[in-house]
């Protein structure tokens, strides 16, 4: 008998401790990094406020300010966006919890599409001020890049890359809006068990691909220039691309 | 036998005292009314859990906030150079310390702070959190000019602050980190949200021709170009709490933010402060070198100095800036004025 109540004890040990470790495992996850390189040249925050980047153009220029909104992670299963900070090393890691094994399509949005880039609607991009003025359609920026290159004059002046939803506003009371945001698929991504998927972003790719850029004709004042922001949303499209998978 | 019975009864009453007190003195939470655009519009305000607000901690920091106790010879308190009446500034270019002496920089406005999300503190962000930040004027030499263990002595030797910290804090004993909790979580009352603008953005006002033009050119990227360092309708703190350099000037004597990182490409930056309550706050800038809201919008017009570290924002530095018409001028001055909330300044329940 005293044989038996041991054994039960050990039975019982056993399937408590089973219960245990299962309850404690982490589920898996997915790292999304965003990583930032010129033409190559791997680039931080470290490297802003300094005259070493070179557009397609040949302009010399500084990176000052660089964030941007992405969307619709089709892995997150939710509508979503972040903003993605890169002079303040924030929202360039994003963990993605309860992803299957399996074989996906990795796409997101850059912007928000018209049906989501609302006037006032998300409280965290109204706290850091990315909203954009009523009188150029309301909603969002797409991105804020800003810095400085030196001008065919030879002199150091500033520029601001910053894209929206493109606004035709040749008639102030009639304005025209064109969807400037847009998809990127990636490929496909093998999920198993934890993963890190590396979103490469090439930040040269702004100046030169479909349309090479000249910042002494563009520089700033591009919010309300409906041509320029479909040059830019045309150039954004080469700008991300898929780096490594582990 | 009856000293030991003594002694028990004693103990045995103070055991009752102490559990009693623990009883009786639990802090009451503070009801934060957060306004209802900034409830519609922002994230949470910044509450430390280490913190938190309670109706005691707020009136013991309201307390200590006009008290002369907290300076060195008990000539200055906090509110000497953050006058409610003046949107919690004053109306001196440097504001004289308890020895006549002056420092560099303007007395900042205190309201909103809670909403400081990167919680970086003065015009040049040197201090994290405004628990921190009490600590500073206290020991500053050229301000209250005291030390923190001669405060807490003379608050500890008050009438009345022992039981009033035991209210707030559960502890009779005074130090400089309960000082600074207190005032901080009064700091986090100071509210501003009643202006005309905002009562236009609730559908309660109506705004006149020239204030709607004067934020047309507010918002306009070819004109003001404000918005993007000083909020919108969609912003209501009317800051974005980072750090710029405004074209002031083509070499630094105060370096700001780069003082404090050691970056010299931060040298020159400055805090963009809230344009709310400019009615109540002249002088303007880091160092109040503007007397007038006019010298301000002239700055940004026509004013503008070329140096390294001067933010990409900033445009056509070559004309010194925007160039605006004296009408747009104008009315960007009548807007800007109707940031001012009159309602805050008079508010008896912040004030002494």
């Amino acid at each position: 008998m005293k044989k038996y109540c041991i054994l039960l004890i050990v039975i019982l040990m056993t399937f408590n401790n089973c219960k245990e470790i299962d309850c404690c495992v982490n589920p898996p996850f997915i790292n999304l990094k965003f990583t930032h390189n010129w033409d190559g040249v791997p680039l931080t925050n470290l490297d802003f406020n300094k005259l070493k980047f070179t557009t397609e153009n040949g302009e010399k220029v500084s990176i000052e300010r660089l964030r941007y909104l992405i969307s619709n992670i089709n892995l997150t299963g939710f509508k979503n966006y972040i903003l993605v900070n890169v002079g303040e090393n924030s929202g360039t890691e994003i963990s993605i919890l309860d992803v299957k094994d399996g074989i996906y399509d990795l796409t997101f949005r850059f912007g928000l599409s018209n049906e989501e880039n609302i006037d006032g609607k998300y409280q965290f991009l109204n706290s850091v001020n990315f909203d954009v003025p009523t009188m150029l359609g309301g909603g969002y920026h797409f991105m804020q890049f800003d810095g400085k290159y030196i001008n065919d004059n030879n002199q150091k002046t500033g520029f601001n890359y910053h894209t929206i939803r493109a606004v035709d506003k040749t008639d102030p009371a009639d304005l025209k809006f064109e969807d400037t945001s847009f998809e990127i698929n990636l490929g496909k991504v093998l999920i198993k068990g934890n993963t890190e998927i590396e979103v490469k972003v090439n930040i040269a790719e702004w100046f030169k691909n479909p349309n090479l850029w000249n910042l002494n004709e563009l520089d700033t004042n591009l919010m309300g220039n409906f041509e320029a922001q479909k040059m830019m949303s045309a150039n954004g499209k080469s700008v991300f691309s898929l780096g490594e998978v582990q | 036998m009856k000293t030991k019975s003594i002694f028990l009864l004693s103990f045995l009453l103070l055991m009752h005292c102490a559990s009693k007190e623990e009883e009786i003195y639990t802090p009451i939470p503070y009801n934060l009314e957060i306004p209802t655009l900034f409830a519609n519009k922002l994230i949470a305000p910044i509450i430390p859990t280490n913190n938190p607000l309670t109706e005691e901690g707020v009136a013991l920091g309201k307390k200590l906030f006009f008290d002369k106790t907290l300076s060195g010879d008990n000539s200055q308190s906090c509110a000497t150079c953050h006058n409610p009446k003046k949107a919690f500034t004053d109306e001196t270019r440097f504001s004289d310390g308890i020895d006549g002496n002056f420092g560099t920089r303007n007395s900042m406005p205190l309201f909103n702070l809670a909403w400081n999300f990167d919680e970086k503190f003065t015009w040049n962000g040197k201090e994290f959190s405004l628990e921190k930040q009490a600590f500073e004027p206290v020991s500053n030499p050229i301000e209250m000019h005291s030390n923190w263990k001669k405060v807490a002595e003379k608050l500890q030797g008050d009438a009345t602050y022992p039981d009033l910290f035991l209210r707030a804090f559960g502890t009779s004993t005074i130090d400089s980190v309960l000082v600074t909790k207190a005032i901080a979580q009064f700091e986090r009352t100071l509210i501003s949200a009643n202006s005309k603008f905002d009562k236009f953005l609730l559908g309660k006002a109506t705004l006149t021709p020239e204030e709607e033009n004067g934020f047309n050119v507010f918002m306009d990227e070819a004109k003001g170009d404000c918005f993007h360092c000083h909020g919108s309708n969609n912003n209501p703190l009317w800051t974005d709490n980072k750090f710029h350099n405004n074209g002031l000037d083509a070499t630094f004597t105060d370096l700001g933010l780069g003082e404090v990182t050691g970056d010299p490409n931060d040298n020159g930056k400055f805090k963009s402060p809230s344009i709310r309550n400019l009615k109540f706050t002249a002088p303007y800038m880091h160092d109040g070198r503007f007397t007038t809201l006019d010298e301000v919008i002239n700055h940004y017009s026509e004013g503008l100095q070329r140096s390294s570290t001067i933010d990409p924002l900033m445009k056509r530095i070559n004309e010194g800036g925007v160039n605006l018409s004296t009408k747009d001028k104008a009315d960007l001055k009548a807007f800007l004025l109707s940031l001012s909330d009159e309602e805050f300044v008079n508010n008896a329940s912040i004030n002494k």
